[in-house]
């Protein structure tokens, strides 16, 4: 054992190393590779033109989540370009014996809900999958982080990337959060502090009082955004929190196994003297629950802020950035953000679609009913949250106050799978990006947490959920 | 994978910052299980009007960038999702080379692998090259990968960096899986020594 203080990035890196030559990148290996319809196609073309197989089939899980529709699967699917990639992943899957979670399996849902839900995602692991919000499994602990479809290829060949070690990034988050403020107002306040491309070339690392206190649906919630921060990977360590969460579910290893993992997994924590090449410090006392007003989730302010000016702006490049955001968003500057109009409200995603996601929504949507003229969809993130939120009689409160209950998918978070906004619509979302035609060509979003985004549902308007807590 | 070694070509400017891999190609484009043939659906949002005509006055659509095969882009280009199909756009429409301040980590990964050169210059550069490209249309930039030279049309030249590997992966055009292949018995001892 080496006597030099390492942090839980480095700890994992070093064991994964299968070589490194010299000003090369290092041959990394893949404990995890998680594969879903749209950016795997090309991949297995590539595979097969060169005579390859799958190295290891048994670290390769697949599902179907981008651009299958919420609507029950019952009916043929409508879409016919959507309808041939999904049976081109059965196809796939099936030739190069990979387990899928398919149309009819009771475990489909969006990667990054059912990874950690089968117990697939582990600490200490290095995970891939083509999709930039991969970072999820970092919750656990984890290294993970998304690929091309170049890269799918390689480890699907391979079971090993080539990648360069990137540096390191401690954001400590610090104190208790007040009521009505979430895991998702933590990461929005983190992102729009430091910039979408703040984050560049570093993994985060997210510790501190406030993330030992979450759930790891929250500890999820904030390493799915790491790459809205720019870093590729956000990573939590490991704690009786996690150990808590993953005892007994399917892939976790049993009895003496577990325990032997167990040991390992608390080697992980980084070292107390361990040096990051960067820092921050958030007081969780002092966020607010936060909203985007802008095209890109470094664009957020307090709920209770104002549309920043661009005027007040000195880099050219950067108000510009700002004037193009406020004229497609239809906002002016100083507006307050409270009070603005809504169309539409889209509770889900790989950010916000697990159960707790939905009980926070329902706890905001009981005894109350949608505002007229708003359309709200609740979309779980796999059929297993469905079926939990069913037990529990959340649909119920859903669909009575006038929400729309859906099946598991990506839905309206990346809008190529029939749920999408119409041009010039407004929809508060739990889900990620507010980029430019992200939920449909001509949307608009305001990103925010699952209870902010229940409150101005019941509101019709964006609304601060504590004043109705 | 293909290679790069020099062009010379007219500069397309598109200074916005944070272009995000969204606005490269919307994700309604990505049903598709090709890579060919993306070059139609490359800025479709900001290029078609929603009946599908093209916007005249965006970069792409007009005259005089026709042909161009250099990218002159904001900071932070090719923030946001994973797809490669950005790349794949950009180099069906024609684009080989992307010249910004910074560029995302995973744009930039899926972007050599597909020969497209994603070059970093200081600010004051960029603002060079942009004051160039805004005043002379027709001019051209030389790159130059081996001595990591740009080559402005005053003469004067601007120094990019690019990690050695990537360098000669471009310059030679090597398969990086046929380069990790050939560890493939350093992956077999690895398994070895997994913990059960």
């Amino acid at each position: 054992m080496s006597s030099t203080p390492k942090t839980l990035f480095e700890k994992i890196w070093e064991q994964h190393v299968v070589a490194q030559q010299p000003n090369s990148p290092a041959v990394l290996y893949i404990d995890l590779h998680l594969v879903h319809e749209v950016t795997s196609p090309q991949a297995f073309t590539g595979l097969r033109q060169r005579g390859l197989r799958v190295r290891r089939p048994d670290k390769t899980v697949a599902t179907m989540d981008h651009s299958i529709p919420t609507t029950p699967l019952s009916v043929p699917i409508a879409d016919a370009q959507a309808a041939a990639q999904l049976q081109m992943l059965a196809d796939n899957t099936k030739e190069f014996g990979i387990a899928l979670h398919g149309m009819d399996s009771p475990m489909r849902g969006i990667v990054h809900v059912i990874g950690p839900e089968l117990g697939l995602t582990q600490p200490g692991m290095t995970i891939v999958c083509g999709d930039s919000h991969t970072s999820t499994h970092g919750a656990f602990g984890a290294l993970a982080f998304g690929i091309g479809t170049s890269e799918v290829e390689h480890v699907l060949a391979s079971q090993c990337l080539l990648q360069t070690r990137p540096k390191t990034f401690a954001v400590r988050v610090e104190g208790r959060l007040g009521t009505g403020v979430s895991a998702k107002d933590i990461i929005l306040a983190l992102i729009a502090r430091i910039g979408i491309g703040g984050g560049g070339g570093h993994v985060f690392e997210y510790s501190g009082s406030a993330i030992r206190g979450l759930t790891m649906e929250e500890r999820m919630t904030i390493c799915n955004m790491s790459i809205e921060g720019g870093a590729r990977a956000g990573m939590i360590a490991p704690d009786d929190v996690t150990f808590e969460y993953l005892a007994g579910r399917r892939h976790v290893p049993q009895g003496a196994a577990w325990e032997r993992a167990l040991q390992r997994w608390r080697a992980l924590p980084s070292d107390a003297a361990a040096q990051f090449d960067k820092s921050i410090t958030i007081a969780a006392n002092e966020l607010e629950p936060m909203v985007t007003y802008g095209t890109n989730p470094g664009m957020g302010v307090p709920i209770s802020g104002r549309i920043p000016d661009p005027a007040q702006i000195s880099n050219a490049a950067a108000r510009a950035s700002i004037e193009q955001a406020l004229e497609y968003m239809g906002l002016q500057p100083g507006q307050a953000l409270l009070g603005q109009p809504i169309d539409v409200v889209f509770v889900g995603s790989c950010t916000n679609g697990r159960i707790s996601d939905l009980r926070l929504a329902a706890q905001v949507m009981r005894g109350r009913r949608v505002a007229s003229g708003v359309r709200m969809l609740v979309v779980p993130g796999s059929q297993e949250v469905k079926r939990q939120a069913e037990q529990e009689g959340l649909d119920r409160v859903f669909r009575e106050s006038g929400a729309e209950w859906r099946e598991a998918g990506c839905s309206m978070c990346i809008a190529m799978n029939g749920d999408q906004l119409r041009p010039g619509q407004r929809a508060v979302s739990t889900s990620n990006r507010n980029f430019e035609g992200r939920q449909g060509k001509g949307g608009r979003t305001f990103l925010a947490s699952p209870l902010t985004a229940a409150a101005s549902a019941v509101s019709g308007h964006i609304a601060d959920v504590r004043t109705l807590l | 994978m293909a290679q790069f070694t020099t062009l010379t070509s007219r500069v397309i400017p598109l200074p916005r910052i944070n272009i995000d891999t969204d606005q490269i190609i919307p994700a309604r484009y990505l049903k598709v299980t090709d890579k060919a043939g993306l070059g139609d659906a490359l800025f479709a949002d900001w290029r078609y009007a929603a009946d599908g005509t093209p916007i005249a006055d965006f970069v792409l659509n007009q005259p005089q960038h026709r042909g161009a095969q250099i990218l002159l882009a904001g900071d932070n280009f090719g923030c946001g999702s994973s797809r490669e199909h950005a790349p794949w756009a950009l180099t069906a429409w024609g684009i080989r080379a992307v010249i910004t301040t910074d560029v995302a980590d995973i744009f930039r990964s899926n972007a050599l692998k597909n020969g497209l050169l994603p070059i970093v210059v200081s600010g004051a550069a960029h603002a060079k090259l942009l004051e160039f490209v805004e005043e002379l249309p027709q001019c051209e930039l030389q790159i130059d990968l081996a001595t990591q030279q740009l080559t402005l049309p005053d003469g004067s030249q601007v120094q990019f960096p690019i990690d050695e590997f990537s360098k000669t992966c471009l310059l030679q055009g090597v398969d990086q899986l046929g380069y990790i292949l050939n560890y493939s018995e350093r992956i077999t001892a690895y398994e070895a020594t997994l913990a059960g």
